[in-house]
């Protein structure tokens, strides 16, 4: 099977399950917008929070869901012994991470797509005034998270504890991931938004994204043998 | 009454001078309100420094002293083991 | 190699020694006074870590791809020892901080970036530790990202916010000052190599008594 093609139906037969029960995208919206609730109390003042506040809460709603997500769908693939059925299979290793890659991005994208609004909504934040900016940070902060997330969870699929270690790799390796999402963001919510910086960080977390995929393109073969 | 204004007339003065006495020390910062970090002692902190970096140290080189011994200890049983385990 | 450990331990120990008393004797930072003798502690922990972090990246990297167990020794020791001198980094840091600075933290670019390479190789640890089976394929994995994920954190905080004294003091330094500084770095950098050799002999040893401890099962 050539690479594309390949990729294509390991994001197919993740997205079908997912349509089927729906499990990870309600589990990971409902607990994105739990954690966007959690972190207001502690922001919110005379009703309304600044919009660097906004901006870190969503990325945090994003980390948190992501993770949860992450685990839930390799989990499946462990129960399932899915896993060990497709490295057995005579395709090659890096369309498998890719396609996990790609599947998990839709579901974190998804998500993303109801917790975004609800954040504008929550906080009055300007999230759609600039909405391509706005998207593009969205789009490539997730794709250098999912990238290191789909590397780890993968390989921590066959771990004891899995569960706890997880959050423990995945948070400090995302960190200028988390770092560049952030200041984009608050950066796009100021009162007068400050566009070249927005597009700087968006340059930045580009570049993550590059460096994170070939690292992990070139790590998931060695780590993935038995 | 009469009390009452003797002690209005004792106190204002006072008071005048109570609220007058910020204005009179403008001149200079009294110590307890200088820049945290220009009344802050320096030699506490590079004793901690020293005494911290020190005590680190120290301490792994200890424990991996102690694990060294125990596994040298048990190799040599295990070797001890195998040659009477041989011999039998 | 065995008969030089013993004479090298004795070197170090003089150095670390001698070294208090070239730290007293050197001059008196003009505007920092006293706490400036931080610096000579600090500095050389800081490269030490940084060393050590390569270190263990690459030996890391080759046990992935080269399938190596002895690089996988040399990378967990390694790892060990980025996080000990992360610790006496991560404390004198704030010491010094607290006076110069006025608060004992702060998140400029080379702080951050230290914090985070700390925290990933302690997850490194605690991976190898309650990873199970397979953790040390796994393990190497964070320590390749940790190592290159290092300058991109600089770079991303860098863009932020930057107070921290730049790289450009060390070769910048009074020649007085710059005696005890080399001094401290090379007592630093043999405290190192020894105690990278002690660990990785540890290690070997472990290795050695599994072995043996599955041949007597048999």
């Amino acid at each position: 099977m050539s690479f594309l093609r390949t990729v294509a139906v390991v994001m197919r037969k993740d997205l079908v399950v997912e349509t089927r029960s729906m499990e990870v995208v309600y589990t990971s919206a409902l607990f994105a917008v739990l954690c966007v609730l959690v972190f207001a109390f502690g922001f919110v003042q005379d009703g309304r929070a600044d919009s660097a506040a906004a901006a870190a809460i969503l990325w945090i709603a994003i980390a948190f869901a992501g993770t949860l997500a992450l685990a839930r769908v390799f989990d499946r693939e462990r129960q399932n012994e899915t896993l060990r059925a497709m490295l057995l299979a005579p395709v090659p290793r890096p369309a498998l991470y890719v396609g996990k890659l790609a599947g998990v991005l839709t579901l974190l994208l998804v998500v993303e797509a109801l917790v975004v609004p609800l954040v504008a909504l929550w906080f009055q934040a300007a999230l759609f005034r600039h909405a391509a900016l706005m998207a593009g940070l969205i789009l490539a902060g997730s794709t250098g998270y999912a990238a290191v997330g789909t590397l780890f969870a993968a390989m921590l699929a066959r771990s004891r504890s899995r569960a706890s270690l997880l959050p423990l790799l995945l948070y400090p390796i995302t960190i200028p991931v988390i770092i560049a999402g952030v200041r984009g963001t608050a950066a796009l919510l100021q009162p007068d938004a400050d566009l070249p910086v927005a597009r700087a960080w968006l340059m930045m977390l580009v570049s993550f994204d590059a460096v994170f995929i070939t690292l992990s393109l070139w790590l998931f073969e060695p780590t993935m043998t038995e | 009454m009469r009390t009452l204004l003797i002690l209005l007339l004792l106190s204002g003065p006072g008071l005048l001078a109570q609220t007058s006495q910020p204005q009179a020390q403008e001149g200079f910062v009294p110590v307890d309100q200088l820049p945290d970090q220009e009344q802050l002692p320096a030699t506490p902190l590079v004793a901690a420094a020293y005494g911290v970096a020190w005590g680190v140290v120290f301490t792994y080189i200890w424990f991996l002293w102690r694990r060294l011994g125990r596994v040298e200890r048990d190799l040599a049983e295990v070797a001890r083991r195998m040659k009477s385990g041989a011999g039998q | 190699m065995k008969r030089l450990f013993p004479l090298l331990v004795v070197l170090c120990i003089a150095m670390f020694a001698y070294a208090p008393f070239l730290i007293v004797n050197a001059p008196y930072e003009s505007t920092m006074g006293l706490v400036q003798k931080i610096f000579y502690f600090h500095v050389p922990a800081a490269l030490t870590m940084f060393l050590s972090a390569f270190v263990a990246s690459i030996a890391a990297a080759v046990f992935l791809f080269g399938r190596k167990p002895g690089a996988d020794r040399i990378a967990v020791s390694a790892a060990e020892l980025t996080v000990l001198f992360g610790l006496v980094v991560l404390i004198t840091g704030p010491l010094w901080a607290r006076k110069a600075w006025g608060v004992w933290w702060q998140w400029d670019a080379r702080l951050t970036s230290t914090l985070v390479m700390w925290l990933v190789f302690q997850s490194y640890l605690l991976l190898r530790r309650y990873g199970g089976p397979g953790s040390d394929k796994l393990s190497a994995a964070v320590a390749v990202f940790g190592g290159a994920l290092v300058p991109f954190v600089y770079w991303s905080v860098n863009m932020w916010r930057t107070v921290h004294p730049t790289t450009s003091v060390v070769p910048t330094l009074d020649a007085s000052m710059r005696g005890p500084f080399y001094f401290c770095l090379l007592a630093f950098f043999l405290l190192y190599a020894l105690l990278l050799a002690a660990r990785t002999m540890l290690e070997a040893h472990r290795a050695r008594l599994e072995a043996l401890y599955l041949g007597l099962e048999d």
